[in-house]
């Protein structure tokens, strides 16, 4: 018998909650289908976190594409079909050809297995970038920077953590809904350990009274821990969050059954939410909002 | 004995590639490193190194940690066979943040030449940058401990051990009974 999982209308990484909720009473074999025929956009948390869940299962998945014209372009435009095909067997119609260079993707989705990918997305980000956040978000040098440095240690988080490979994508739009501003959002998303395993497999791991996967992102987003004894780690997320402080940005990383995160004024999220339904890997997002006018800059 | 390197250079044998320009993720980094570290085991025992950030287009933590924190720690270290000093140049904006966070976390101290002069970046107390700013203030010849110390006010036993301490973070050189701060005319 096969599961139909629906897909939100609307796919962030709020609304996705709904698709693992959904999941959370099958085993990991069960045959599903994900009907995404009425979905009408998606975040690149969505597209990323739709192709990470296809790699928990170990029955193949179904997906049935969006009906929308519009919506099944964009998301082709966005390379999800192309990668989507390996994963699922796609049900309806989408556009066969992906070009890439959607006009508001700064980075299509890519996976992220090596080394070598990293320096790809850095190389293919950077002048993009700078157009965007100068021009668009109104933010001063020092913003695309750090935002480079930002996209980079993310990503290379699943190459040290995850133990396989992940997806990113950045994109930049008007995020209407909440802000009414432009953003830049980064969306990384693996399912590999995730955070509590990468920490318990530190040969001086102790785990604390309360130790799940909530404690876990603690220590690695809040306290800059890493599996590795070395001093020289957990940097990267330490920068993450220092980058989005400055920008007034948000951070968010989820991981298992917890989700952190550092939440800007303009947000009403709680920092830290337990009890979610079950995920495997860690799923990351940055979003930096366009500068109101006398801040931020 | 004076070393240049060109960090791009390096970062395209490295790749063996010539599209990339920035010196992001961590192996890449650990391969500069070892490329340089190469490069001064055939410098004898007293040499300093210009690090050339100037066609880097940008530098990541991970890198930074690789390329410049652990750099310094290795030759900063009491039982370094080497008395290697380090140079930064042509460091821009787009390295500065990632360069000044790795050398907080590892409390060390580099010495970035500008357009104005040689200036320390990281983790550094009050006294030690008197008695860097005393030394530069002496010029290219730099001075001995009396010297700075009267410069700087204080005992010449107190001048000469935050003098001792700088020579030991590798941003200061003992020439004879003279301290020289790195990047200066005698200090490379």
């Amino acid at each position: 018998m096969t599961t139909v999982i629906t897909v939100p209308p609307s796919l962030d990484d709020h609304s996705f909650e709904q698709v693992l909720e959904q999941l959370a009473p099958l085993p990991a074999d069960a045959k599903i289908l994900l009907d995404a025929r009425h979905a009408r956009w998606a975040s690149p948390f969505g597209l990323t976190a739709l192709l990470t869940l296809a790699q928990t299962r170990s029955e193949r998945p179904a997906f049935a594409v969006p009906e929308l014209e519009d919506t099944a372009s964009y998301w082709a435009r966005a390379g999800f079909f192309h990668h989507a095909e390996s994963l699922y067997d796609l049900h309806g119609s989408y556009p066969k050809k992906w070009e890439g260079g959607e006009s508001n993707s700064l980075l299509d989705i890519t996976a992220i297995a090596k080394s070598s990918d990293v320096h790809d997305v850095v190389g293919r980000v950077q002048t993009r970038a700078k157009q965007i956040i100068a021009s668009e978000l109104h933010l001063d040098t020092k913003a695309i920077i750090g935002f480079t440095m930002t996209l980079s240690e993310i990503c290379q988080n699943i190459l040290e953590h995850a133990g396989q490979g992940g997806w990113v994508a950045v994109q930049s739009y008007r995020w209407t809904k909440r802000l009414g501003r432009r953003v830049v959002v980064i969306a990384v998303c693996d399912a590999g350990l995730g955070f509590r395993k990468s920490l318990e497999s530190s040969p001086g791991h102790l785990p604390t009274s309360r130790w799940d996967d909530a404690a876990a992102l603690e220590e690695a987003v809040i306290r800059g821990v890493s599996r590795y004894r070395d001093r020289s780690r957990g940097q990267g997320l330490a920068g993450a969050r220092n980058y989005v402080g400055r920008w007034n940005g948000k951070l968010s990383v989820r991981s298992g059954t917890a989700r952190i995160s550092i939440v800007p004024s303009w947000d009403d999220e709680p920092p830290l939410v337990e009890g979610l339904a079950p995920f495997q890997g860690s799923q990351v997002q940055v979003i930096i909002p366009e500068a109101v006018s006398g801040t931020d800059k | 004995m004076i070393n240049h390197v060109d960090l791009s250079s390096v970062l395209r044998q490295t790749l063996a590639c010539d599209l990339y320009s920035n010196l992001v993720t961590r192996p890449t980094g650990a391969a500069v490193r070892g490329q340089i570290e190469e490069m001064l085991s055939d410098s004898g025992p007293r040499a300093l190194t210009v690090i050339d950030f100037s066609h880097v287009s940008m530098i990541d933590l991970s890198c930074a940690d690789e390329v410049v924190a652990k750099l310094l720690l290795r030759y900063g270290a009491e039982n370094s066979a080497q008395e290697a000093y380090f140079l930064f140049r042509g460091v821009t904006e787009h390295h500065h943040d990632a360069i000044e966070a790795v050398l907080e976390r590892h409390e060390l101290v580099a010495a970035l030449e500008e357009e104005d002069g040689v200036r320390l970046v990281g983790t550094l107390s009050n006294d030690e940058r008197d008695a860097w700013d005393a030394v530069c203030a002496c010029g290219e010849d730099g001075g001995d401990s009396t010297e700075i110390a009267l410069r700087m006010g204080c005992e010449r036993r107190v001048a000469e051990e935050l003098l001792q301490t700088l020579c030991r973070r590798r941003v200061m050189m003992r020439v004879d009974e003279r301290f020289v701060a790195v990047g200066t005319s005698r200090g490379g």
